[in-house]
């Protein structure tokens, strides 16, 4: 390897991407511990019932879409942020992801939109 | 660009080495590569899940929604797989602890909940099918099998990642510190969870609130 490539090597790690802020790969000293996990399960099986509890109460349609899907939007964030340790590892990997999700809801919503399927 | 170079000193064992490789972003290029796949299926299941609203009640012909959906039963299966993430985030943390026995006992244990979640569906497909709904039944039966059907191929590619796994670590096959085959797989089994979580939702309670 040349001493060229060791300097740029070394510098690159010298002075981080603020994106990667994380441990190091393999250092799991920062992750939650098992009793965290069991807890976070419980607010998600809660948060289940009350969805399928707010299904069967009749009232006004477009609060019961609103608090399902708010409902939703909080397993879905629990999940990525507690199991997938989202909220532990590097910033890289959340924007990875968020970027995926935004350019997901962004393209469909306008692609809906565009078919008036709200209409519907 | 990501350089990867494995960690060379007079101690370090091929194993160890393999466990924690130097690359220029300071990160594992398969995690970072396992997080751009994710992302890449969100638009996947994003395009999925908007073609089942695009033709929702837009079906000329039953059966619909409210004729075969069984909101308590899809309960319990949503409830089963929201209880296999717990399982496979708790495998990670006994491999973390290097108790590969404990890690076994929650891999198998995801891998059954997951597949109980799959024989919740094929039954529910197969209620679904002696009702009248199939793929090209009306426009909900080919919006519904589909993107239900992709999610379930999901499920049980990961139950098959899993078994391979309980059969590495039984086989003694998985070093202690190759941590991160266990978090990878478990980052692919939480994210076919929070695919259901939007599915059961959207799919399942929304369209049948009153």
């Amino acid at each position: 390897m040349s001493s060229t490539h060791d300097t740029t090597h070394d510098e690159a790690f010298s002075s981080p991407d603020p994106a990667m802020e994380s441990p190091e790969p393999g250092v799991e000293e920062h992750y939650p511990d098992e009793w965290q996990y069991i807890k976070v399960a419980l607010i998600l099986f809660l948060i289940t019932m009350a969805e399928v509890g707010i299904y069967y109460t009749s009232g006004a349609r477009r609060a019961v879409i609103t608090l399902m899907v708010f409902m939703m939007i909080a397993k879905f964030a629990l999940v990525a942020l507690y199991f997938m340790h989202l909220r532990f590892d590097s910033k890289l990997f959340r924007r990875l992801f968020v970027t995926g999700i935004i350019l997901a809801v962004a393209v469909y919503l306008i692609a809906l939109s565009s078919l008036h399927v709200w209409q519907h | 660009m990501a350089v990867t170079e494995e960690v060379k000193t007079p101690d370090s064992t091929p194993e160890e080495a393999l466990a924690h490789p130097v690359t220029s972003t300071g990160l594992s290029n398969e995690k970072i590569a396992m997080w751009a796949f994710l992302g890449s299926e969100c638009l996947l299941f994003g395009a999925l899940i908007s073609t089942y609203l695009l033709y929702r009640g837009r079906s000329v012909v039953g059966p619909f929604p409210h004729d075969v959906y069984d909101i308590p039963y899809t309960s319990v299966s949503s409830f089963v797989l929201l209880m296999s993430s717990l399982t496979m985030v708790l495998a990670l943390a006994a491999m973390q602890r290097k108790d590969q026995r404990r890690m076994r006992v929650w891999l198998l244990t995801t891998a059954l909940l997951g597949a109980t979640f799959i024989g919740g569906q094929v039954y529910e497909f197969t209620v679904f099918y002696r009702a009248g709904l199939s793929l090209h039944e009306n426009l909900f039966g080919s919006s519904f099998f589909v993107l239900t059907g992709f999610h379930g191929a999901h499920v049980t590619i990961g139950i098959l990642m899993l078994l391979s796994l309980y059969t590495m670590s039984a086989k003694g096959r998985l070093a202690e510190n190759r941590v991160e085959t266990v978090e990878l797989i478990g980052l692919y089994w939480h994210f076919v969870d929070v695919v259901w979580i939007v599915i059961f939702t959207m799919v399942y309670l929304v369209p049948g609130v009153k």
